[in-house]
């Protein structure tokens, strides 16, 4: 834990904060690529380059885009008003407490990780990775294509322009 | 003192003559915590010197060329032959009055112009200019390429939303909904040579492109059959990733004014400006890299008397003369041709271009890779291109109330 | 073939290109201040006011009827008549203007005032370099700036100015034709009053 990474957690911990607690959709959505950015400085902090450059190539290059996209084709970046605090806070923060419980749970019943060796054992290189994916995985990623694949297909029928309806011949 | 100096200077020699490991005698001399840190700004400060003055001097050159082309003269006022035109340029964009739009909103519409050139310029930081010339030598350098590009669209975003202006909205619609296309086969055209190299790093794929022992024409991935339909995709991809003409619909000035931008006055123009060129840059170096051997000369006799760095800025230049070429050459597009191209005819090529490849790397015999691979792309091509062109609609006039048979 | 129309038009341009270095005659443009078009016959700016003989004020054609200054449709004519009446070009007494301004910051360069003068006293000038320092007053011209000698105008616009010179060539001989026919009508008039007289 270097003096980089808390910053970085830090920048990452307002940045969340942002995208929950601030009042316009667009500027939640700028927050919340902080955070992905932060994310892969972080991975990149610790020498997981793959992980760090997959997440922002997929999480800003594509997931957030596509959310940005979703909020300007819906109702646009207006400021929305409604109350700051509503009921539903109390489901969210029973929902939250529950999670946090569970993930304690899992913590402490985990074996702590063990400490990197000082240079001893090498980080997996990148072909490591690659083929690790593409041959022992591979079902998995097949099967996560597949997925993808359908929901693409099924994002293009809906989108698809209804044929008008056959006016009758004029004879 | 005098030791610094001197050694600086052999750094300097070092790095013109294309000798391994310029910063190696300098280095011990910086105090040891501050290495690191002077190596890394060794690093960046040219490549903070260099592209920008590339960049102004392809501004001049980009204009006289287009006005060569249009038979006209271009430029010719400011210093010799026009070409000190970049400095009455940058001085008026520096001394303009910056104006925000009292709708706008202030702290985007300020982190929009940075958001894309701290992006930029960090694409730099992985390309291979030179045999010892390697900022960062990345085992990823490929992926760190195309994951830092990918986050310059969020800047045009934030340019187009934050401006508060139907016009700059419309243009960062535009210019998103581009590059989200254009990066699909951007990638998928990258990714044959990283199929044919199988690596990522960029220094490597570019080792792969020399000419092999005794061999007198380098190998260069554009000389097989999916390396030059990958280069022309990319090159395509390119111009569209850059926002530049045929491809410009985001600035579109006849529609849209000047797109996302259109609320920027004054040095944040000017940043866009820039941006918009050091990304072109970074796409051609990237091309070169990837295609066009990098810094290696087609023949490999000539890279004893000139070095490295100077054939992959002749390469660079040659790429931006082409870009301006194609500038003065085709109209803009529009945006269903644009989506088009992208989705019904780029993106099967770059695919089949995959294909392509793979039988390239399992055909044992040179004669059968070449022609199945060939084959297999001119086919889709032809196949593709016949199949997506509109049928001609042109025939016989028809008269709606004059009878028919009268001329 | 698909693309070959890029590559036609790539062509295209490049002869371009290299045509306007090794071709002067491609070039479409001229540098302007160095090199100049000549002046087109019927090119027009704005309207000056023509003199005959040496003196610009004295032998000015207008005789401030002021129907330009009712005409001009941006009213940017303003005419103030003299109180006396002094021998024209054609040596008749006539007004002549005390002053005579044109805004050619209001002027459209219509030439309606040029149609309507019936004395071929206002023409349209060529001249079109006429930025000022000074938005308003610069852009005020007086009777003086405005007077031009017909020298002038016949260099502008030669053909249409050997017209007009001949047509006021021909009016002039005729008045003079008349006033001798006056003349010699008021000559014998004496002669056979002093007959009646007789």
């Amino acid at each position: 834990m270097n003096g980089l990474t808390i910053i970085l957690s830090l920048l990452v911990i307002a940045s969340a904060l942002g995208a929950v607690a601030l009042r316009n959709l667009v500027h939640c959505a700028l927050c919340l690529m902080g955070v992905f950015l932060g994310l892969a400085a972080i991975y990149l902090c610790l020498d997981a380059q793959f992980v760090g450059l997959v997440q922002i190539l997929v999480y800003v290059g594509a997931v957030g885009i596509l959310l940005v996209f979703a909020i300007l084709l819906t109702r646009g970046g207006g400021a929305e008003l409604s109350p700051f605090f509503s009921p539903s806070w109390a489901i969210g923060a029973g929902a939250a407490a529950l999670l946090a419980l569970i993930m304690v749970a899992a913590i402490l019943k985990t074996d702590s990780l063990p400490a990197p060796d000082a240079g001893g054992a090498e980080l997996p290189t990148l072909a490591q990775i690659g083929k690790r994916l593409m041959q022992e995985d591979v079902i998995v990623l097949e099967a996560m294509g597949l997925l993808l694949t359908a929901a693409a297909v099924g994002a293009i029928v809906l989108a698809m322009p209804e044929p008008p309806p056959k006016k009758e011949e004029e004879a | 003192m005098m030791d610094w100096i001197r050694e600086f200077l052999g750094m300097l020699w070092k790095t013109v003559s294309d000798q391994p490991d310029p910063k190696a005698a300098f280095l011990p001399l910086i105090p040891e915590e501050w290495r690191s840190e002077t190596s890394v700004l060794l690093s960046i400060a040219p490549l903070m010197m260099i592209f920008p003055a590339l960049f102004a001097l392809t501004t001049v050159v980009e204009r006289k060329g287009l006005g060569r082309i249009q038979n006209r003269l271009g430029p010719n006022r400011v210093g010799p032959a026009g070409f000190l035109q970049f400095a009455a340029d940058g001085l008026k964009t520096l001394t303009k009055e910056d104006i925000v739009p009292r709708a706008a909103d202030q702290l985007v519409h300020f982190l929009a112009p940075l958001a894309l050139v701290v992006p930029v310029f960090l694409t730099f930081s992985v390309l291979p200019f030179g045999r010892h010339l390697v900022p960062l030598d990345l085992e990823s350098g490929l992926l760190f390429f195309f994951a830092i590009g990918a986050a310059t669209e969020l800047s045009v975003f934030m340019a187009g939303w934050a401006s508060r202006n139907k016009y700059s909205l419309l243009g960062a619609l535009r210019a998103v909904a581009q590059m989200v296309s254009y990066e699909i086969p951007l990638i998928l055209s990258a990714l044959t040579v990283v199929m044919a190299t199988g690596t990522l790093s960029l220094p490597q794929i570019v080792d792969a492109q020399a000419a092999g022992n005794g061999e007198w024409l380098a190998r260069w991935h554009v000389f097989t059959p999916w390396g030059f339909f990958g280069f022309a995709l990319f090159l395509v991809a390119a111009c569209a990733e850059a926002n530049r003409a045929p491809f410009d619909l985001p600035e579109g000035e006849s529609e849209i004014i000047a797109g996302y931008y259109l609320e920027y006055s004054g040095f944040k123009f000017a940043l866009f400006f820039l941006g918009e060129y050091l990304g072109l840059f970074a796409a051609c170096g990237l091309g070169i890299t990837l295609f066009l051997g990098g810094w290696h000369a087609p023949l490999p006799i000539l890279e004893r008397w000139i070095p490295s760095y100077a054939w992959f800025f002749a390469k660079l230049a040659a790429l931006i003369g082409l870009f301006i070429w194609v500038r003065g050459t085709l109209p803009r597009v529009r945006m269903d041709q644009l989506m088009n191209l992208a989705w019904k005819f780029m993106l099967p090529l770059a695919l089949v271009n995959l294909l392509a490849v793979a039988l390239w790397h399992f055909l044992p015999n040179p004669l059968a890779r070449w022609a199945a691979s060939s084959i297999l792309l001119a086919g889709a091509y032809v196949g593709l291109g016949r199949a997506l062109m509109p049928p001609s609609r042109i025939g016989k006039r028809v008269y709606r109330y004059a009878p028919q048979d009268s001329r | 073939m698909l693309g070959t129309g890029i590559i036609k038009g790539m062509v295209e341009t490049a002869r371009n290109f290299v045509g306007s270095y090794t071709d002067k005659e491609r070039l479409t443009t001229v540098e302007y201040p160095e090199e100049r078009i000549p002046a087109k016959e019927n090119a027009r700016q704005f309207p000056f006011l023509v003199f005959d003989g040496e003196d610009p004020q004295a032998g000015l054609r207008c005789v401030a009827c002021q129907i330009c200054e009712k005409e001009c449709p941006p009213q940017c004519i303003l005419i103030v008549k003299d109180t006396t009446k002094k021998p024209d070009y054609m040596g008749k007494m006539q007004f002549q203007p005390k002053v005579f301004d044109i805004d050619i910051s209001v002027c459209m360069s219509c030439q309606i005032c040029v149609e309507v003068c019936p004395f071929e006293a206002i023409k349209m000038d060529t001249e079109f370099e006429l930025s000022r320092g000074d938005r308003f007053g610069g852009l005020l011209v007086n009777k003086t700036g405005l007077a031009k000698s017909n020298a002038h105008y016949r260099r502008i616009h030669p053909a249409e100015a050997a017209e007009v010179d001949s047509r006021l060539a021909a009016e002039k001989a005729k008045a003079e034709a008349k006033a001798k026919a006056a003349a010699a009508a008021a000559a014998p008039a004496p002669a056979t009053a002093d007959v009646s007289k007789k």
